[in-house]
């Protein structure tokens, strides 16, 4: 790009952090440090039976051994950053005044401004878009919603500890079923010092009647935040569910470790969405960004299950994650459509994993990296397909897009093929913003941050129409405002 | 005050000269052709007015309006109504063609403190324009020049043109890649665009098209020069002769030889032209 157009960006990428702000509400928040202790304060504060505690602690003793051995810390990714100190955080933090709020009325006005400030303003979802909203503040949620119209559904749908108190079985029988806490480190972290997060359980042949959304939000000084989010769609059911999260300035990296598993039975179908925009750190030094280091897996258990796993992802000063799909019954399908949006200082290594055991199995990834300043964005995916896996089929496809000369795009894609009569097709392509197209944006009148816009928009065209109505029109407002902060 | 008025041009690139002294005055209701050997120059002319960045001015001065066009960024010339049909056409994937214009329209509306177009006027605007080069209504729903096929592009941009309707509209080589029809099509919609407020700097390699869209002034440019400017029979002379005869001594040549042949009308006297 010429000079004047990289001066322009550059002043450009010195604006702050649109959402960059603390509320002061006074936390409940545990010291820092990890060990079993810690493990069981939790588990108390949370009032949870005794084969959760149980699991927990298995789950923190294998993390203990995990962390006692050399080399343990997973750093196959292309992702350059100190690894967290894991004795060094908090693992608790819930809002002090009440933990739990039985309506709207009783949840502070605090909060309500918080979430009016994100641009989330609850009582008018509530009426204009129909849209369940589970609110999460930091760890506990504080305000559920539309609860009497999915009861009448029989979708039951509420914070993960709720959902221990209440659906002990449902709970017990599901989590750690897709994503065991052995599976990866930040697994067995999650799994014993989860705090909450959300539950969806959906009955037989029940389309929800709405799209569910959780907003989720970081806002505890140096306090990890790990959500377990469990999905149960029983055969023929359908839900579509919004994950779309922002937080606040911050000075020291946080760490985010999700875990997120999805269960889709016969003929159930399960869209899982996701906006994550949270603080990506300063711009000029990376300094201050979340980690965001998330498992998410799904199950096509049964035959012609369905599951899509949809983002966008444009904040975290690093982010890993991979939403997978495991399509074990025949005919079942899993999609990914990710847009991945990188500048300044940060760093993603996203893509996902299909692994074909069902017969006429069909898997399609559409992955979109964009990438600005000096940022590194990869695309890390694996088709497995596995022996018995008759006529399996996947599309892959990969496209980078660069704004400017510094920044970097990545593709691993890895295709293990264990049955001869699979069709794997995989095309990646890059392309940078030209001088050509900025300059007939130009000649049409338009500005830079209007061509910019215009450009990525028509990149990412295809995986903003994957997300719920209410979610696209965000998506597109955030990564226009994304764009005003990009370098080139 | 001509609407465009050129002065003594001179443009480089990486040490090498491209324009070299170019001199070309253009006024509202008023047709220019130019036309001239490949490489000689015609299209850098082209961007150098569009605004394009990479080429460096080291000599003479543009002025659009009575304003100094060099010191516009590409998007104010735009603005302030100067068009320009790319050779090219770039392609913009995913792009919507209706998101495209309807962004480009109003960003020239509001410059020229207009309001905006609403959604319903847009549309009818669409259909009007896109009549008026009979432009399949598909390729208007379409992203923006993606998977078009050459001609389909050129008769793009002169339905972008339609839309924006400038005051400068300099179209580069348009006609190139038009099949017989879309060539005929082309050239009706320019002339239902003629306007006597309107100046057209029309770059061209043959002279078929101005049998449809008749020329004011003919410009020959050689070697990063207007060689020689004359009216629309200097095109029929230029097809028969080529322009050899036009460069180096023979520039002197003709001249000597011509006088001032172009004095009625020219907009560029010869003699300022032909310093080698
Ligand atoms: N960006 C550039 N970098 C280097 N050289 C350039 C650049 N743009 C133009 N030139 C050179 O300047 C000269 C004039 O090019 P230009 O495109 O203006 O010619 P033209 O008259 O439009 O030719 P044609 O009839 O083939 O379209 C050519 O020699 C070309 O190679
Ligand atoms: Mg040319």
């Amino acid at each position: 790009m010429s000079t004047a157009e990289t001066e322009y960006l550059q002043a450009k990428a010195d604006q702050e952090y649109e959402h960059g702000w603390t509320t002061d509400i006074e936390s409940d928040t545990v010291e820092p440090g990890l060990d079993e202790e810690t493990v069981r304060l939790i588990s108390a504060k949370k009032d949870e039976p005794e084969w959760l505690l149980e699991w927990r602690l298995k789950a923190y003793r294998y993390f203990d051994r995990l962390t006692d051995e050399r080399d343990f810390y997973p750093d196959w990714a292309h992702l350059d950053y100190d690894e967290p100190d894991f004795q060094n955080m908090s693992y608790y933090s819930a809002p002090k005044e009440k933990a739990q709020y039985d309506s709207m009325d009783e949840v502070p006005q605090e909060l309500l401004d918080t979430f009016e400030r994100l641009g989330i303003p609850l009582e008018e979802q509530k009426a204009l878009t129909g849209v369940a909203v589970d609110a999460v503040m930091d760890s506990v949620s504080v305000a559920t919603t539309f609860q009497e119209k999915l009861e009448e559904a029989g979708v039951l749908f509420m914070s993960f500890g709720e959902a221990v108190q209440e659906h002990p079985d449902l709970v017990r029988e599901n989590m750690g079923s897709v994503v065991p806490y052995t599976d990866n480190l930040y697994a067995a972290l999650n799994s014993a010092v989860f705090s909450d997060g959300s539950f969806v359980y959906v009955p037989e042949g029940v389309t929800c009647p709405m799209e569910l959304s959780t907003y989720f939000r970081i806002n505890e000084q140096g306090t990890g935040q790990f959500e377990r989010t469990l999905i149960v769609a029983e055969e023929g059911s359908y839900v579509s569910y919004m994950e779309g999260c922002t937080a606040p300035m911050r000075k020291e990296n946080q760490l985010h470790a999700a875990v997120v598993e999805i269960i889709a039975e016969e003929d159930a179908e399960v869209k899982y969405s996701t906006i994550q925009n949270w603080y990506p750190g300063n711009p000029e030094t990376g300094e201050g960004g979340v980690f965001n280091l998330v498992t998410k897996r799904g199950i096509c258990k049964g035959d012609r299950a369905k599951i899509s796993w949809t983002q966008l992802e444009t904040g975290s000063a690093v982010t890993q994650k991979y939403p997978s799909v495991i399509l074990k019954g025949d005919d079942s399908v899993g999609e990914f459509y990710s847009v991945a949006f990188t500048k300044g200082h940060q760093q993603a290594d996203t893509g996902t994993k299909m692994t074909h055991i069902g017969e006429n199995t069909k898997s399609t990834i559409i992955s979109k990296g964009i990438s600005a300043g000096v940022a590194e964005n990869s695309y890390r995916g694996l088709v497995k397909i596995n022996e018995g896996a008759e006529n399996a089929r996947n599309f892959s496809q990969c496209d980078s897009l660069l704004i400017g000369e510094e920044c970097g795009a990545h593709t691993f894609p890895y295709i293990e093929v264990g049955n001869p009569s699979a069709k794997v097709e995989h095309e990646a392509t890059t392309s940078k913003v030209g001088e050509d197209q900025m300059f007939y944006c130009h000649q049409r009148g338009l500005g830079e941050e209007e061509a910019l816009k215009l450009i990525v928009n028509g990149f990412c065209k295809e995986i903003l129409a994957e997300l719920p109505m209410e979610f696209a029109v965000e998506a597109k407002e955030l990564l226009a405002i994304e764009l005003e902060g990009s370098v080139g | 005050m001509p609407l465009l008025e050129i002065e003594d041009l001179h443009i480089g690139i990486e040490d090498t000269e491209i324009l070299r002294g170019v001199d070309l005055n253009a006024d509202g209701g008023e047709v220019h052709a130019i036309m001239g050997p490949n490489g000689s120059g015609k299209s850098t002319l082209a961007k150098v007015l569009a605004g394009r960045e990479e080429y460096e001015v080291t000599q003479g001065s543009v002025h659009y309006d009575g304003e100094d066009l060099l010191e516009m960024e590409a998007e104010e010339r735009a603005q302030e109504g100067v068009f320009m049909a790319f050779q090219y056409p770039v392609e913009l994937p995913g792009v919507s063609q209706q998101n495209f214009l309807k962004e480009s329209v109003n960003a020239v509306r509001e410059a020229q403190g207009k309001e905006e177009l609403g959604a319903a006027d847009f549309i009818k605007m669409v259909r009007e324009k896109s009549d008026l080069v009979d432009l399949d209504e598909a390729l208007t729903k379409r992203s923006v020049n993606e998977g078009f096929s050459g001609g389909e592009k050129k008769r793009n941009e002169i339905f972008h043109l339609a839309m924006l309707e400038p005051r400068l509209a300099i179209l580069d080589e348009t006609d190139s890649g038009l099949d017989i029809d879309a060539l005929r099509i082309v050239a009706d919609g320019v002339n239902q665009l003629r306007d006597s407020d309107r100046a057209f700097v029309i770059i061209t390699h043959y002279q078929r098209l101005l049998n449809y869209i008749e020329p004011d002034y003919v410009h020959a440019m050689v070697d990063g020069q207007i060689a020689k400017t004359g009216d629309k029979s200097l095109a029929v002379e230029l097809e028969e002769r080529g322009y050899e005869w036009l460069s180096g001594d023979g520039v002197a040549e003709s001249k000597a030889s011509e006088g001032n042949a172009s004095e009625n009308g020219a907009a560029t006297e010869p003699e300022e032209a032909a310093v080698a």
